[in-house]
C-alpha cells in the first residue's frame, strides 16, 4: 500500500483547514454561513498573482528562496494581499451584509452572500479569464521522506506557514484582548454587549481575519496547485463541512475536521478514483448532520 | 413572420419550464422560508430519473426502459421529491444554515454523479435521443414549436393552478403560519419539522418536473446544463417577481429571461468572439449584483403584490 495519499490528504486538509477558520468565525460571530468565503480565496490568489506581476516587472526577476519555487517577491505580494482581501472583506460587509444584518433576517444574509459569490467569481473570470495561472512555472522534484513518501520544498514551506498562521490565531483568540471579546460576543451577544464590548469592532475584526486568512489558504492554493477563477468554488463544500465537523466557532476544531477531510478525500482518490474526491465532503457532512450535529468540539445550541 | 411566431413559441416554452422550477422554489422559499442552494441539483435529479426510464435501449449505460413519456414525469417527481424529503430529513430539524449548506452539497454531488457515473447517465456527453413529445410534428418547425408550447403551458398551468390551491388550503396556512410566527404555530400543535420536510419534498418534486419536461423538449440532457448559474438564475427570477406570489414568480421568470436572452443576443451581435466569454462572465456579474440590490432596496420584488407584510 501506497502511503504517499497520507502526505498529499494533510497538505490539502491543512489548507482546507485553515480556509475553515474564517468560515467557522463569520458563523459563530456575524451568524451566517458565508456562501462568498471561497472567492475571497480566489481574489486573494488573484491579487497576489497581480502584486507580484508589478514586482517582477518594476525589479526583473528575483532568485527563489533556497529549493523553494518562489522568492521573497511572493511572499510581499502575499502580505499586500492579504491586507487587500481584508479591506474587500470589510466593503462587502459596509455595503452589503451590514445593512441586510440590521434588518434581522439571517437567511437573507446567506442569499446575499450567494449572490454575491456569483457576482465575485464571475468578475474574476471577466478580468483573468477562466484559464489556469501559476505563480511559477518552475517545476521542482518532489524529496523522499520514508516510507515511500514524497514531499516538494514547497509543500513542506506550505505546511511550516498553516502552521504558524494556525498557532498564531489559536493564541490570538485565546491571549488578546480583541481574541477574548470576539470570544464572548459569539457566546453571547447580548451579554457581551451589556458588559461594554464595541460590537462595531468585533466585526471588522472578524472580516479582516477572515478576509486574511481565506487569501492566504487562496495563495497556498495557487503555489501548491493552480489559481483559477472557481477555486474558491470547489472549496467550499470542504470547508463548510470541516466548520461544521469541527464544531461551529472552534478553531481547532475546524484546522483538525479540515485534516480529517483532507485526509479523506485522499484515501477517496486512492480507493474509490480520484473523480469522486469531491464526494468525500458531503459524505462527511450528512454524517456529521445526522449523528452528531454539533460537530467535534461545538455545544450543541439550546 | 412564421419565424419569428415560431422563435416566440420557443422563447416562451423556455421561459416556462424555468417557471416551473421558480414555482417550485416559490413553494420552498416564498412560502415556508427554506433556502435551497442546489436547485440545479434537483432539476438535475428528475432530468435524468425521465431520460434514463424513457429512453430506447442503449448498450453503453444502465436504462434504456422505453416507457411513456407521461410515466417518466410521475418518476421524476417521485424520485426528486424523495431526495428533497431526505434532504430535508437530516437537515431541517437544525438551524437553517445546514439546509442551505446541504442543498449546495447535493448540486456539488449530483454534478459528480452525472460526470462520473456513466453507466448511469452517460457521462459528460450525457443522455440523448430522449423522445419528445410530437416527434411526428418534427418536419413542420412551427407547428412542432406550437405543439411544445402548448404542452408546456399545460404543465405551468396545472403546476400553478395546483401550487395555488395548496397555498389557500389549510395545509398552506400552516406553512404561512410557521414562517411568520414558529412558536405560535408549534403551539397549536404543529410540527413544524414535518410540514416543511412535505414542503421541502413537494417544491423539490416541482423541480424535478421542470427538469424532466425540459430534458424531453430539448431531446438531450448534459451535465454543463446544471451548474450553479441555474440555480442563481432561478433565485433572481423569484426575487424580481417576488417571493410569496405564484403570479409573481412566473413573471419574474418570464421579465428576467428576456433580459438574460436579450443580453446575450446583443452581446454575440455587438462583441468581438474573443470576448464573448468575458462577456458572459459580465452577465453572470450583473445578475448576482441585481439580486444584491433587490435584497437591499426592494425584498418584496416587483410583481408580487403585499401578500409579505
Amino acid at each position: 500500500m501506497n502511503l504517499q495519499f497520507i502526505a498529499d490528504g494533510l497538505i490539502s486538509g491543512s489548507l482546507i483547514g485553515l480556509g475553515a477558520i474564517g468560515v467557522t468565525l463569520t458563523y459563530s460571530i456575524l451568524r451566517f454561513s458565508n456562501f462568498a468565503h471561497g472567492d475571497l480565496m480566489a481574489w486573494g490568489a488573484y491579487a497576489a498573482l497581480t502584486v507580484l506581476g508589478a514586482i517582477s516587472a518594476l525589479l526583473g526577476t528575483v532568485a527563489p528562496i533556497g529549493m523553494l519555487s518562489f522568492g521573497w517577491p511572493l511572499v510581499v505580494a502575499a502580505l499586500v494581499a492579504m491586507a487587500l482581501v481584508g479591506g474587500m472583506a470589510l466593503l462587502l460587509d459596509w455595503v452589503l451584509f451590514a445593512r441586510l444584518r440590521a434588518k434581522g433576517q439571517s437567511i437573507i444574509v446567506v442569499m446575499a452572500s450567494f449572490g454575491a459569490s456569483m457576482a465575485l467569481r464571475s468578475l474574476l473570470e471577466f478580468s483573468f479569464t477562466s484559464k489556469p495561472e501559476y505563480f511559477s512555472r518552475a517545476i521542482q522534484m518532489a524529496l523522499p521522506v520514508g516510507f515511500g513518501i514524497r514531499v516538494t520544498p514547497d509543500q513542506v514551506a506550505m505546511l511550516l506557514v498553516t502552521l504558524v498562521l494556525v498557532t498564531s490565531m489559536h493564541l490570538f483568540m485565546s491571549r488578546s484582548q480583541t481574541g477574548r471579546e470576539m470570544r464572548a460576543y459569539s457566546q453571547n451577544p447580548a451579554l457581551a454587549r451589556v458588559v461594554g464590548i464595541d460590537v462595531a469592532r468585533i466585526v471588522r475584526a472578524t472580516w479582516l481575519i477572515g478576509g486574511a486568512l481565506a487569501c492566504a489558504a487562496g495563495i497556498m492554493v495557487g503555489v501548491l496547485v493552480q489559481i483559477r477563477p472557481l477555486m474558491g468554488l470547489d472549496m467550499l463544500l470542504p470547508m463548510f463541512a470541516a466548520a461544521i465537523l469541527g464544531g461551529i466557532g472552534s478553531i481547532p476544531g475546524a484546522v483538525l475536521a479540515g485534516l480529517i477531510i483532507g485526509l479523506s478525500e485522499a484515501a477517496a482518490v486512492q480507493l474509490i478514483g480520484a473523480e469522486w474526491r469531491a464526494g468525500a465532503a458531503f459524505v462527511i457532512l450528512m454524517a456529521v448532520l445526522l449523528i452528531r450535529p454539533a460537530g467535534l468540539f461545538g455545544v450543541s445550541e439550546r | 413572420m412564421i419565424d419569428l411566431l415560431g422563435y416566440a413559441a420557443f422563447f416562451l416554452s423556455t421561459a416556462l419550464i424555468l417557471g416551473i422550477i421558480t414555482l417550485g422554489l416559490n413553494l420552498q422559499w416564498g412560502l415556508t422560508g427554506l433556502f435551497n442552494v442546489g436547485i440545479a441539483g434537483f432539476v438535475a435529479i428528475g432530468a435524468y430519473t425521465s431520460a434514463i426510464l424513457t429512453t430506447p435501449e442503449a448498450a453503453e449505460r444502465v436504462g434504456g426502459f422505453g416507457w411513456p413519456i407521461l410515466a417518466g414525469w410521475v418518476a421524476a417527481m417521485a424520485i426528486t421529491g424523495l431526495a428533497a424529503g431526505l434532504t430535508g430529513f437530516a437537515t431541517l430539524r437544525l438551524k437553517s444554515d445546514y439546509l442551505a449548506i446541504t442543498t449546495f452539497g447535493v448540486a456539488v454531488v449530483v454534478q459528480l454523479v452525472t460526470l462520473n457515473a456513466q453507466g448511469l447517465t452517460g457521462g459528460p456527453f450525457g443522455v440523448a435521443f430522449i423522445p419528445r413529445p410530437f416527434a411526428s410534428l418534427a418536419e413542420t418547425p412551427v407547428a412542432f414549436n406550437f405543439a411544445n408550447l402548448a404542452v408546456v403551458a399545460a404543465v405551468t398551468l396545472v403546476v400553478y393552478l395546483a401550487l395555488e390551491h395548496l397555498s389557500r388550503s389549510p395545509w398552506g396556512r400552516v406553512l404561512r403560519a410557521l414562517r411568520e410566527d414558529e412558536r405560535a404555530a408549534i403551539s397549536l400543535g404543529k410540527s413544524a419539522k414535518s410540514y416543511r420536510i412535505q414542503a421541502f419534498a413537494i417544491g423539490g418534486a416541482v423541480m424535478g418536473l421542470a427538469g424532466a419536461v425540459q430534458a424531453h423538449f430539448i431531446g438531450f440532457i448534459a451535465p454543463n446544463n446544471y451548474l450553479p448559474t441555474l440555480t442563481f438564475q432561478i433565485w433572481a427570477m423569484l426575487m424580481v417577481g417576488g417571493a410569496g406570489s405564484n403570479r409573481g414568480a412566473l413573471l419574474g421568470t418570464i421579465v428576467v429571461w428576456a433580459i438574460w436572452v436579450g443580453a446575450g443576443a446583443f452581446s454575440s451581435a455587438l462583441v468581438p468572439t474573443d470576448w464573448q466569454a468575458r462577456t458572459a462572465a459580465l452577465q453572470i456579474v450583473a445578475i448576482g449584483v441585481m439580486l444584491c440590490v433587490i435584497l437591499l432596496v426592494r425584498p418584496n420584488g416587483f410583481f408580487g403584490g403585499r401578500r409579505r407584510k
